[in-house]
């Protein structure tokens, strides 16, 4: 059995709402990763993922409950968790590869490991636009750039909020096989919050099922059959019916609204 | 023909058009004969000459570039008018004498003063910029300091920026009394002035550049592994730079502004002095003579400085054209 990397437990974090409700946005959750992990977490919106992810992060800090990193508590944010957020966060002030290069030149290592650029440049298949300005690339090209600035600080877990949610069909297909093919080549422990279901099950070992009011980890579902997965197999269409239910069950909402 | 001939030879019209303008003028000058005889109108002449030989050496240059092309024959109509303007008012003002004087000398009187003051007119030109150097910079310091004092530390914006606010709508030569006898010398008042107009837009700006930084950028820096010093010098900074060249900007202006202002009230050189002194002896066309070199002079500096702020700013969005996805 391979050590836990990310521990999580019995967590809850509330927020006042803007008009003074209590948000329950986690409530009593907890959450164990092991190394090389891949752990997707599904969920409407609202039921508590990016909180979730941000307590993992060190980015925010949970009312009660713990959070541990490598079996030490998380007090700060720190490049041992590697963070990709939601929205477009390349500096626009920086090339593709000042974005990626920044990763160590924040923490003061750069002219130790500068050959590593190139080859995360590589890695992420952003070879010929070294020197394009964020504004100048695609979505999903500006995700894969945001994805080597963290890798590059070789994080023990990779925590990725819908990376891939402003992202088209096709090149989230792209995406998806890129996150794949860096965590075989890495063996980094990822940490994916998605809302789409097929994603999920063709990325992940482990699928997390959230439901809001109050954010609670409903099901975790093991993906057990091997990759590259079919999206068409029996095999995943049957699991792609169970989350489906699962989702269906455990939502308070009569008709929640899923993007699939 | 080929569209390729037609365009040379739509071109090589062009070519000959521009310096057209000039070149009657010229003609005009050289053959009708000027009445006053204190005029001396050579300067006039070779700067016309300087002008068609510029413009025709462009305009070879363009041929040989066709990219420029389009810029230059954009620019043709209105130069050949330049040309038929300074004819028409050295017609009038050096020619027949309809202007009246000596409010409004023709071209020739006041291009004259170029060469019979020069040395006068330069000194006094490099006492200006000088003024403007020290005071400028020094206000371009001031203010991204202040800016950067007010933008990070929350206690410095609640307790300066009101007064930051209140103290920038007055114009900075409200203060020429006190400046003038609190510092030693005429030019380390002018120098105060001209640094103070400066600081108050570059340091409000760069403290509202900085403060509407995207959160996420700093949350980005915390999770890459960077302290409080990368997310001021690497996130903040950098973010606030297209709003500080907005505040160097307008700081400009009104660089020039007091920068003249103080000259013409208590200083010993520069422009402002001269417009001045040649007022004292009612030489009008010296007063000219110093306005154009005033408009040459803060030309180049403002282009100057929208070359460093294009180098500086290449990164923004709308500058520099899409790449498309490559697979
Ligand atoms: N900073 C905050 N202040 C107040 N409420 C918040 C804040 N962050 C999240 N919430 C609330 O907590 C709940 C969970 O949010 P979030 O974790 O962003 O959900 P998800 O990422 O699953 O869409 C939501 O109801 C949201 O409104
Ligand atoms: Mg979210």
């Amino acid at each position: 059995m391979s050590k836990n990397v990310v521990e999580v437990v019995g967590v809850c974090r509330t927020y006042k709402s803007a008009r003074g409700e209590e948000v329950h946005a986690l409530e009593n959750v907890s959450l164990t990763v092991s190394e090389g992990e891949f752990v997707s977490i599904i969920g409407s919106s609202g039921c508590g993922k990016t909180t979730l992810l941000r307590l993992v992060a060190g980015l925010d800090k949970p009312q009660s409950g713990t959070c541990s990193l490598n079996g030490a508590p998380i007090v700060a944010p720190s490049p041992k968790s590697g963070y990709v957020f939601q929205q477009q966060s390349l500096f626009p002030w920086l090339t593709v590869e000042g974005n990626i290069a920044s990763g160590l030149k924040a923490r003061g290592v750069y002219k130790q490991y500068k050959d590593e650029v190139p080859k995360y440049i590589s890695l992420v298949g952003l070879d010929g636009f070294e020197h394009s300005y964020p504004h100048q690339i695609s979505g999903g090209m500006a995700q894969r750039a945001a994805i080597a600035r963290s890798l590059i600080n070789r994080p023990s877990v990779l925590l990725l909020d819908e990376p891939m949610g402003a992202l088209d069909s096709f090149t989230r297909a792209g995406l998806q096989d890129k996150l794949l093919e860096i965590w075989r080549a890495n063996g980094t422990t990822m940490i994916l919050v998605t809302h789409d279901i097929d994603e999920a099950i063709y990325l992940s070992d482990k699928i997390v099922i959230m439901t809001p009011r109050p954010g609670k980890v409903s099901e975790v579902l093991e993906v057990k059959f091997p990759h590259p997965r079919h999206r068409g197999g029996a095999e995943f269409l049957g699991l792609r019916r169970v989350i489906l239910e699962k989702l269906n069950l455990a939502s308070a909402q009569p008709q929640p609204e899923y993007r699939i | 023909m080929t569209i390729r001939e037609l365009s040379d030879v739509k071109f090589g019209f062009t070519v000959i058009f521009t310096p057209l303008g000039f070149g009657l003028a010229l003609v005009a000058s050289l053959v009708i004969p000027t009445p006053d005889a204190v005029i001396n109108d050579t300067a006039y002449q070779v700067i016309l000459a300087g002008l068609m030989l510029l413009y025709l050496a462009t305009g070879a240059l363009a041929w040989f570039r066709p990219n420029r092309r389009e810029q230059f024959a954009k620019c043709a109509p209105f130069r050949f008018v330049m040309g038929l303007v300074l004819l028409a008012w050295d017609l009038l003002g050096t020619k027949y004498g309809a202007l009246p004087m000596p409010f409004f000398p023709g071209p020739s009187k006041i291009t004259w003063v170029f060469v019979e003051e020069r040395a006068f007119l330069f000194t006094n030109m490099l006492y200006s910029l000088r003024l403007y150097f020290c005071g400028f910079v020094s206000g371009v310091v001031a203010g991204v300091g202040t800016g950067i004092i007010i933008g990070w530390f929350r206690p410095a914006n609640y307790w300066i920026m009101p007064a930051l606010k209140m103290t920038g709508v007055i114009p900075a030569v409200a203060w020429m009394p006190f400046a003038l006898t609190v510092f030693p010398t005429s030019f380390m008042a002018g120098c105060f002035l001209v640094s103070m107009c400066a600081w108050f837009p570059i340091g409000f700006q760069t403290a509202r550049g900085m403060q509407t930084t995207q959160k996420v950028y700093f949350e980005v820096a915390q999770t890459i592994g960077g302290g409080r010093l990368y997310a001021l010098f690497h996130v903040a900074l950098p973010n606030a730079l297209p709003s500080i060249f907005t505040g160097i900007s307008t700081a400009n202006g009104l660089a020039f502004t007091t920068l003249v202002m103080t000259e013409m009230m208590g200083a010993r050189g520069g422009l402002g002095y001269y417009i001045n002194w040649a007022k004292a002896w009612s030489s009008y066309y010296k007063v000219y003579a110093a306005i154009i070199i005033m408009a040459v002079l803060f030309s180049l500096i403002m282009k100057i400085i929208s070359v460093i702020q294009a180098r500086a700013l290449v990164w923004q969005k709308g500058l520099t054209s899409n790449v498309e996805e490559r697979g």
